[in-house]
């Protein structure tokens, strides 16, 4: 039986104030049930990538498929309900409670002009505690760190229990444990089944939690596969331009590099 | 607490109805109101329709000022910077210079130029090679606001110094001297259409304050139901802004103050917005007709109170952030 769950097909795309093609003939599927991390240098296309599978940005050719059939037969409110976006940062100029930030994420939910009840505030608080922050459901955004803020927008996304999960560098600004928490949060999605696409620019997170790898360069897809099988010395030397070697640590993959 | 808003906006709607300067500077009495049928038809044919127009006027111009600082995710943007206000007032000056200034072809040339304000700015932004589409519109209305205010220079060099240029000063600082039952009842329906969509779309409005493609992947189609929420703002503003003249401040400090009060969360700040709003302005406008024999401009009396509250609100820690 086939598991795809979402591909791209033949993707061009080409931003409307640029001339030349961010994403050049791309072909991808990502399989029912993985955790992908797609690793690439600066500028590679991997944001992109998550606004095309989105469905925020439309190929300039080819189609973004979802279960078969392309993103553009569903509905908003049936996107929203299948698919969550972690954002790399969001601007927040209000001072918005976390909980009232989290229960945000209940929108595909509720009825286009409904407000959020009893059962989304619940869902909200306890997304907020899976992320390890129920002691500050009612501090204000502005007044977090910024790994905190990093932590509540996975919150939110966790609110809005998607079966398909975008995090664009969504441990960039964690220290080591909630790093580690964050991973633990992701793995318990994978087993209930969410299936799971993130970017990164650390190889260390992309090893520990990443069942399918992902390398991307100047918007062309370098190498894909599971893990095993493409985080070698060669593919990341081919993909940074720089010398990189990975080493067999305790069962643990590490990624050492030469200037 | 939105509750008490409401009764207190009943009280104050009541009050201001006795309050006045016949006969006497004060309140009225029931017993004079009961016998005197000339203060019976002042208050009923002058001050309640100005009451009940100062009532739409602050309601429109603060859900109009949340509504756009959401929108535009930037707490210091008011409801008339797309080119609304100051193109508004260029047509009510050009209006009473060259048309005669009949009450309301003034309103007619006001609300006509607001929204080629609002048209212009738009079409500016779309022209735009610059930013994202939010800091264009922004751009767009600076630019297009200061075209209008030129002319608007211009017309008041020309003006005949004893009559049209008083007539225009008094236009521009706002006011509500002159409004009837009629004027009343013809920004009514347009207030109110706009107020409710506001009303109805503002949990959605917390989502598009956060950027698009976050409120994309939540399920919105963000350029739709913001150009939706930009169109009710901005039809309920110019709706007031054409019978009242500019009465600034409202827009922009209410939803700050409403803020403060019940957090940022726009299923509260926008009621909130819609009732301190009007309780404000009402009370100002009854200071601006109770204070001296003469009338004294609301625009004037809401910039200095609203400032002065503004400023104490902003250093004013205690003050709650959530409900």
């Amino acid at each position: 039986m086939d598991n795809t769950l979402l591909s791209f097909e033949n993707i061009t795309f080409t931003y409307p104030t640029g001339k030349t093609p961010v994403m050049k003939n791309f072909n991808l599927s990502i399989d029912k049930g993985t955790i992908t991390v797609i690793l690439g240098p600066n500028g590679a296309g991997k944001t992109t990538l998550l606004h095309l599978a989105l469905g925020w940005l439309h190929p300039s050719t080819g189609k973004v498929k979802l279960l078969e059939k392309s993103l553009s037969v569903y509905t908003r409110r049936e996107l929203g309900q299948w698919m969550g976006l972690v954002p790399q940062n969001e601007n927040t100029p209000f001072d918005y409670s976390l909980l009232e930030y989290v229960l945000l994420g209940r929108t595909p939910y509720l009825e286009p002009l409904a407000m959020p009840g009893e059962k989304d505030l619940e869902i909200s608080a306890q997304k907020l505690t899976e992320v390890g922050l129920s002691s500050l459901i009612h501090r204000s955004m502005p007044s977090l760190s910024g790994g905190e803020r990093q932590l509540v927008l996975v919150a939110r996304a966790l609110a809005q229990q998607p079966k398909l999960l975008f995090l664009d560098e969504p441990t960039s600004h964690l220290d080591l444990s909630n790093k580690s928490k964050l991973v633990n949060v992701l793995r318990g999605l994978q087993s209930q089944g969410v299936t799971i696409v993130f970017t990164t620019h650390e190889p260390d997170v992309a090893s520990a939690l990443a069942t399918h790898m992902v390398l991307m360069r100047e918007g062309e897809i370098l190498q894909t596969g599971p893990i095993d099988q493409v985080m070698n010395d060669v593919s990341l030397t081919a993909l940074y331009h720089l010398p990189i070697q990975v080493k067999e640590i305790d069962g643990k993959r590490v990624v050492l590099w030469d200037n | 607490m939105l509750f008490w808003l409401v009764v207190l906006l009943f009280a104050v709607v009541i009050f201001s109805m006795f309050l006045g300067r016949y006969p006497v500077p004060g309140f009225i009495s029931f017993e004079r109101l009961s016998s005197d049928s000339l203060a019976q038809k002042l208050v009923f044919n002058l001050r309640v329709p100005r009451i009940l127009t100062a009532l739409l006027l602050g309601a429109s111009l603060a859900a109009a000022g949340g509504v756009f600082q959401m929108i535009f995710s930037n707490p210091l943007v008011d409801p008339g910077f797309l080119g609304v206000s100051q193109g508004a007032a260029f047509g009510a000056a050009m209006c009473i210079i060259f048309l005669g200034g009949a009450a309301w072809a003034v309103q007619a040339s006001a609300a006509f130029f607001g929204c080629l304000g609002l048209l212009l700015s738009y079409l500016l932004a779309r022209r735009v090679r610059y930013g994202g589409w939010v800091l264009r519109l922004v751009l767009a209305g600076i630019a297009v606001s200061a075209l209008f205010s030129a002319g608007l220079g211009i017309l008041k060099y020309v003006a005949d110094p004893l009559s049209q240029l008083q007539e225009i000063t008094f236009w521009l600082l706002g006011g509500l001297w002159s409004i009837t039952w009629r004027q009343f009842l013809t920004i009514l329906p347009v207030v109110v259409i706009s107020l409710f969509i506001i009303w109805r779309m503002r949990w959605r409005l917390n989502l598009l304050s956060l950027g698009d493609e976050t409120a994309f992947s939540l399920g919105l189609a963000p350029t739709r139901e913001r150009t939706l929420l930009l169109i009710a703002g901005v039809a309920a503003t110019s709706a007031v802004i054409s019978v009242a003249g500019i009465v600034s401040w409202v827009g922009l400090i209410i939803p700050h103050i409403a803020r403060r009060l019940f957090g940022a969360d726009s299923r509260y700040m926008i009621p909130a917005s819609i009732l301190i709003g009007s309780i404000f302005t009402i009370l100002c406008d009854d200071l601006g007709r109770t204070l001296m024999a003469g009338e004294i401009p609301l625009g004037i009396i809401t910039s200095l109170l609203g400032a002065a509250i503004f400023a104490y609100i902003m250093i004013n820690q205690k003050l709650p952030t959530h409900k």
